[in-house]
C-alpha cells in the first residue's frame, strides 16, 4: 500500500484511453463503475477536445455484483458496436472490473463480430498510465498486424531505392495528453520533407486501423517517445525487421544526430549537413552577448524520462546552464536518467513522491525550475521561476500557438520559455549594479514577477516555526560585519551561501560568523 | 401533488462517483483528514477533478492498493495500519481522519470499520476514525457526503436543548448569513452540520429539529430520525422562493409566525428579484436540458423555471427521494420530465433531438457539447459555488445567464465582422 497524495501517472486503462481517443475508428468498451468517467475530462478540458473519447463504460453497480455481470458486458459491447461502427474495438477493464474477473476481452472474441478485437490486459495494481498507453498501442498493432508477419518479406531501410520513391517513415508515439505532441508532429514532418523524406503513417496521433494496417509500407520508424511507442517499434523490428530510430530530436544537438541517424538508416546521403545548426535561432540566441548572463545559471529538471533527459542536454551544452537537479518519475527509463545524471556529476530522484522532489528543488536552490505541473507550484511557493516541460500538465500547457519542443522551431520555443522566466541579462546586470541606491527593493525581480506566496496551511509555517527555534539552539552568531557582508550577496544566492557559511562555520567550530568568514567560506567550496 | 412525470434509465453513465465529495468536505472541515482507500484511479480521479492541486499538503490522499495487498486480506489491514500511523505522525494537526471505501476496497471487502474501530482505541483522544464509502459501485458524486455524514451521526452526543440542525455543508458566509436571518425570525439556537471543525459536532437529541440545505443526505436523515431529531420536509433554499418556503417551514417547526418570516425576509426577497430582473432578460423562455449528477437538478429546476422563466426538456437526477424531494416536486410545472437514472448515449441521443438552449452537465461533457453548437454549464460548479438562499439567488442565475451571455456576444461579433 502506498500512501499517495498527488500522482504524476493515472492507472494504465487512462494510457489506453489515450491511444484510443488519438485514433479514428476505433471504440473501447471499459468494464468500470460509474465514476471512472471522470477520465474523460482530462481529454474534454485539458486537451480542450471537442469530441468525446471513444469510449464506453459498462458501470456496474454493487446490486450487479451477485448477479450476471458478464451479461451487462456483453450488452454494453453490443450496443457500442451497433452504435459507434468501430473498425476495431479494444476491450478491457479498470481497476475493480480487474477483480470481479469477468474477462470482458474473452467475452468479446465469442461474440462473433466481424471486426478485430483487441483484448486489453492491463494490470491496475502494479503498472501505470505510460505503460498503458504502450502496451495498447502494441497490443493494436499487433492484433492488426500478426497475420502479415510471414506475407510480406523482411524491410530493408534502403529499399526505397529499388522501389524507385522517395523513401518513406512512419512517426511512432504521439498521443493525447503528451507533451506538445500535435506540434512535435508537424514539425518532424516538416523537417523530413526538407530532406526528401516522406511520412508514411503518424500513429497513434489521427491514424485509423486501416492505418496501422499500413504502417510496413514504411522503410523505417521514427520512435519519438520510448515511453509509448518503443515496445511496438521493437516489434516491427522484430517481425518485420523494420528499423527505428533512437534519437530524440529535443535540441539542437539531438535534432542534429536524428536527422544524420535517419539518413544513415535510409542510406540516404545527408547533402545540407553545414545548414542544419542555422535553421533554429538557439545557437545564436544562446551565444549572443545577453545570453552571456545564463551562464552556470542553477536548474534543477524533472519530469518524463524523454523530457527529462533532453532538457538536461540542453540545459549544460546548448545554454551553458549547470543542472544541480536531475529526475523522473518514469520507472521504465530510471536507468538512462540516472546515466545522464552520472554524467552530470549528480545523483538522478527517481521518484512518485512530488514532496520528495520538492525538498530536493530547495536543497538544491535552483535559479529555474524545470518540471512537471506540479513542480510549477512547487517552485512558485519556493519564488523560483519555471517552466512547464512535461506531461501531467495543465490546460495552459496545451497552448493555441504553435509550440512544438522537438526540431528547429522546437529550440527556439525551448529558449523562449526557458530563459524568459529568468531576469534578462542586462537587466540583471544593472540590477547588481545599482542594488545599493535607494529606489533598489530588496528581492526585485524581473517584469514577470515571481513573489513566493507562503502556503495556506499552518503546517508549513509550523515547520518554519521549528526551524527557527532549532537554528536558535544550535545557532551560530552572525557578526555585523557579517551580516552586512551577507547582505551584499545578490538575493537569488544569499539562502545558499547563508547556509553554506554556516555548515562552514560549524565544521570548524567557529563561534561566530564576521565578513572575514564568508570569504573564507567562499574560498573553501569554491 | 403536481402531475410530474417520473420515468428511469438504466444504462452507461457519465457522473462522477461519492469520491469526488472529498474535494468539498475537506474544505468545510480544515481538522480532517480523508484517506481513500483504493486505487491509483482512486487518486488520479480525485486530483483531476479538483482541478489542479494548489496546496503544499492537501488534506486528502490514497492508500493505493498493491498487488500484495489482494493477495491476502490480513496483510492489507496491516498495511493500512502503517500508512495510518505515517499519516498521523506526519500530520499531528489532523483531529478526525475519514477512511474511505472505494470499488475496489468494497469489491474485496476491506473491513474498514474494524479497522476505524482498533484504531480509535489506539489513537484515543488524539484522532478520532470514522469510516464510510464513496465507491462508484454505491455511490454517486453528492451522495459521498451523506456518507460521511452519516459516519459522523454515531459521534454526535445527545441533547434535549431546543434548537435548529442546518444538515449540509455551506459555504461559510452562507451559514453566517442564515444564522443571523433565522435569529431575526426568532430562531436562535441555530447549529450546523457538518461543522467547521470536525471535533465541534452539534448535540442531538428529540428536540432537535433538522433542516436540510441540500437534498441528497437520505442516509443521514434516517439515522437523524433515529437519534429522534424531528425532519422539517421543504424545498432546498435556493432562489427566493425555495428559500423563503424553507424559512417558513422553520420557523412553522419553532412555531413562529408567517407574519414574521415575511417581515423579516420581504426587503431580502425583493432585492433579489430585482437582481434576478438583468439574468431573466437572458434566461426567460429559454429549454433548458439538465444531465444528471449532483441531485440538486430538480430543485434548479424550479428555479429556474419558476423564477427565471426557463422552459423545462429534462430534468434527469442520479437518484430521487420520493420523500426528500416532495416539496419539490410539487412546485415543478405539470408533466415536466424527469429522469432518475441515466443512460448516456440515449440521453445525449435526446438533448441533441431537443435543441436545447443549455444543458447542465459534467466536465466530461461540456466541451463535446459546446462543439456541437449547444451552450453548457457544469453541474460541479454548482457544489463549489455559494448558491443558496435568497442573497444568492441573482449569483445562482448568474452561472446560468453567463454561457448564454457569452454565446451572445461571440455569436453576434462573429455576424457583425462577416
Amino acid at each position: 500500500m502506498e500512501l499517495t497524495l498527488w500522482t504524476y501517472e493515472g492507472p494504465p486503462h487512462v494510457g489506453a484511453m489515450r491511444v484510443a481517443s488519438s485514433m479514428k475508428d476505433i471504440h473501447y468498451v471499459l468494464h468500470a463503475p460509474q465514476g471512472d468517467t471522470y477520465a474523460d475530462l482530462l481529454f474534454t478540458m485539458i486537451e480542450r477536445r471537442g469530441q468525446r473519447p471513444p469510449v464506453t463504460y459498462t458501470t456496474f453497480q454493487a446490486r450487479d455484483l451477485g448477479g450476471d455481470t458478464a451479461e451487462l458486458v456483453k450488452r454494453n459491447i453490443t450496443e457500442a458496436v451497433e452504435r459507434f461502427k468501430p473498425k476495431t474495438l479494444l476491450v478491457g477493464e479498470s481497476c475493480t472490473a480487474e477483480l470481479i474477473q469477468d474477462q470482458p476481452g474473452a467475452l468479446a472474441k465469442g461474440m462473433g463480430f466481424d471486426i478485430p478485437i483487441v483484448n486489453l490486459e492491463l494490470p491496475a495494481y502494479s503498472k501505470k498510465e505510460n505503460w498503458g498507453a504502450s502496451e495498447t498501442f502494441y497490443q493494436i498493432v499487433r492484433t492488426l498486424l500478426k497475420d502479415k508477419v510471414n506475407e510480406i518479406d523482411k524491410i530493408n531501410p534502403q529499399r526505397w531505392k529499388s522501389l524507385g520513391r522517395r523513401p518513406k517513415i512512419n512517426i511512432l508515439g504521439p498521443t493525447l495528453l503528451g507533451f506538445r505532441c500535435r506540434d512535435d508532429v508537424i514539425e518532424i514532418q516538416r523537417i523530413l520533407s526538407e530532406q526528401g523524406i516522406d511520412t508514411n503513417i503518424v500513429a497513434p496521433l489521427g491514424s485509423s486501423p486501416d492505418d496501422i494496417e499500413r504502417l510496413t509500407d514504411a522503410d523505417i520508424n521514427v520512435c519519438l517517445y520510448h515511453e509509448i511507442a518503443e515496445t511496438s517499434c521493437e516489434w516491427l523490428k522484430r517481425n518485420f525487421g523494420m528499423e527505428y530510430t533512437t534519437n530524440i530530436p529535443i535540441g539542437i544537438k539531438n535534432t542534429i544526430n536524428f536527422i544524420h541517424e535517419v539518413h544513415e538508416k535510409l542510406d540516404l546521403p545527408l547533402t545540407n549537413k553545414g545548414e542544419l545548426e542555422h535553421k533554429s535561432k538557439l545557437p545564436w540566441y544562446s551565444k549572443s552577448v545577453d545570453s552571456n548572463y545564463l551562464t552556470g545559471k542553477r536548474v534543477f529538471i524533472f519530469g518524463d524520462g524523454t523530457h527529462a533527459i533532453a532538457a538536461a542536454k540542453i540545459a549544460k551544452d546548448e545554454l551553458g546552464f549547470e543542472v544541480v537537479g536531475l529526475g523522473t518519475y518514469s520507472r521504465e527509463m530510471a536507468r538512462q536518467v540516472r546515466a545522464v545524471a552520472k554524467d552530470l556529476n549528480i545523483e538522478a530522484l527517481i521518484t512518485n513522491s512530488y514532496l520528495e522532489v520538492e525538498d530536493a528543488m530547495k536543497k538544491a536552490s535552483p535559479e529555474l525550475v524545470l518540471g512537471t505541473q506540479m513542480e510549477r507550484h512547487s517552485a512558485k511557493r519556493l519564488g523560483i521561476p519555471c517552466s512547464v516541460i512535461s506531461t501531467p500538465m495543465h490546460v495552459q500547457d496545451v497552448p493555441a500557438r504553435y509550440s512544438p519542443q522537438m526540431g528547429w522551431e522546437g529550440a527556439n520555443v525551448i529558449f523562449d520559455d526557458w530563459v524568459h522566466p529568468l531576469m534578462m541579462g542586462l537587466e540583471e546586470h544593472l540590477i547588481d549594479m545599482f542594488k545599493h541606491d535607494f529606489e533598489f527593493v530588496d528581492g526585485h525581480q524581473s517584469h514577470l514577477g515571481h513573489t513566493a506566496t507562503k502556503a495556506p496551511y499552518s503546517k508549513e509555517n509550523k515547520h518554519e516555526q521549528s526551524n527557527i527555534n532549532i537554528q536558535k539552539e544550535k545557532s551560530i552568531l552572525w557578526t555585523e560585519s557579517g551580516k552586512a557582508e551577507l547582505t551584499k550577496v545578490p538575493f537569488f544566492v544569499r539562502g545558499k551561501v547563508k547556509s553554506n557559511t554556516e555548515k562552514y562555520a560549524l565544521s570548524k567550530g567557529l563561534p561566530e560568523i564576521s565578513d572575514e568568514t564568508l570569504y573564507d567560506a567562499k574560498a573553501f567550496f569554491g | 401533488m403536481s402531475k410530474v412525470e417520473l420515468n428511469k434509465e438504466t444504462g452507461p453513465r457519465e457522473v462522477f462517483c461519492g469520491l469526488t465529495s472529498i474535494v468539498w468536505l475537506h474544505r468545510r472541515m480544515p481538522d480532517a483528514f480523508f484517506l481513500v482507500v483504493g486505487s491509483r484511479t482512486c487518486a488520479h480521479l480525485i486530483q483531476s477533478a479538483a482541478g489542479v492541486m494548489i496546496f503544499a499538503e492537501p488534506r486528502f490522499g490514497t492508500a493505493i492498493l498493491e498487488e500484495k495487498d489482494l493477495a491476502g486480506l490480513a496483510d492489507a489491514h496491516e498495511e493500512l495500519d502503517r500508512v495510518v500511523n505515517d499519516l498521523i505522525s506526519r500530520r499531528p494537526e489532523i483531529k478526525t481522519l475519514f477512511l474511505v471505501g472505494s470499488c475496489p476496497s468494497e469489491v474485496i471487502k476491506l473491513d474498514l470499520a474494524t479497522v476505524a474501530e482498533k484504531l480509535n482505541k489506539r489513537f484515543l483522544g488524539q484522532v478520532r476514525f470514522v469510516n464510510y464509502s464513496g465507491s462508484g459501485i454505491e455511490t454517486t458524486f453528492t451522495q459521498g457526503e451523506d456518507g460521511a455524514l452519516k459516519a459522523l451521526v454515531p459521534l454526535m452526543e445527545s441533547s434535549d436543548d431546543e434548537k435548529l440542525l442546518l444538515v449540509g455543508t455551506l459555504a461559510n458566509n452562507v451559514e453566517d448569513r442564515f444564522k443571523k436571518i433565522f435569529n431575526n425570525i426568532g430562531i436562535t439556537n441555530v447549529e450546523s452540520f457538518p461543522p467547521r471543525q470536525s471535533t465541534e459536532l452539534p448535540k442531538i437529541g428529540k428536540n432537535t429539529k433538522v433542516l436540510l440545505t441540500q437534498p441528497y443526505l437520505s442516509d443521514t436523515v434516517r439515522d437523524l430520525k433515529h437519534r429522534g431529531c424531528e425532519i422539517i420536509y421543504a424545498p432546498f433554499p435556493l432562489g427566493v422562493e425555495g428559500s423563503t418556503k424553507w424559512f417558513l417551514a422553520a420557523a412553522d417547526a419553532f412555531k413562529i409566525s408567517e407574519l414574521k418570516v415575511h417581515e423579516v425576509i420581504a426587503p431580502l426577497a425583493n432585492r433579489a428579484r430585482q437582481a434576478l430582473e438583468k439574468h431573466n432578460e437572458i434566461l426567460s423562455g429559454k429549454k433548458l436540458f439538465l444531465l444528471p449528477e449532483s441531485q440538486l437538478e430538480i430543485s434548479l429546476a424550479r428555479f429556474l423555471h419558476n423564477e427565471c422563466g426557463m422552459e423545462l426538456v429534462e430534468v434527469g437526477t442520479p437518484y430521487l427521494n420520493k420523500d426528500l424531494m416532495d416539496s419539490e416536486l410539487n412546485l415543478l410545472p405539470d408533466d415536466t420530465k424527469i429522469v432518475e437514472g441515466q443512460h448516456v448515449e440515449k440521453q445525449l441521443d435526446r438533448v441533441r433531438a431537443s435543441n436545447p438552449d443549455l444543458v447542465v452537465c459534467g466536465m466530461g461533457l461540456a466541451n463535446p457539447l459546446e462543439a456541437e453548437g449547444i451552450s453548457t454549464k457544469w453541474s460541479i460548479e454548482m457544489v463549489f459555488s455559494p448558491i443558496h438562499g435568497i442573497d444568492q439567488a441573482a449569483d445562482l442565475a448568474g452561472l446560468f445567464s453567463r454561457p448564454l451571455k457569452r454565446n451572445q456576444i461571440l455569436t453576434s461579433k462573429t455576424l457583425a465582422t462577416h
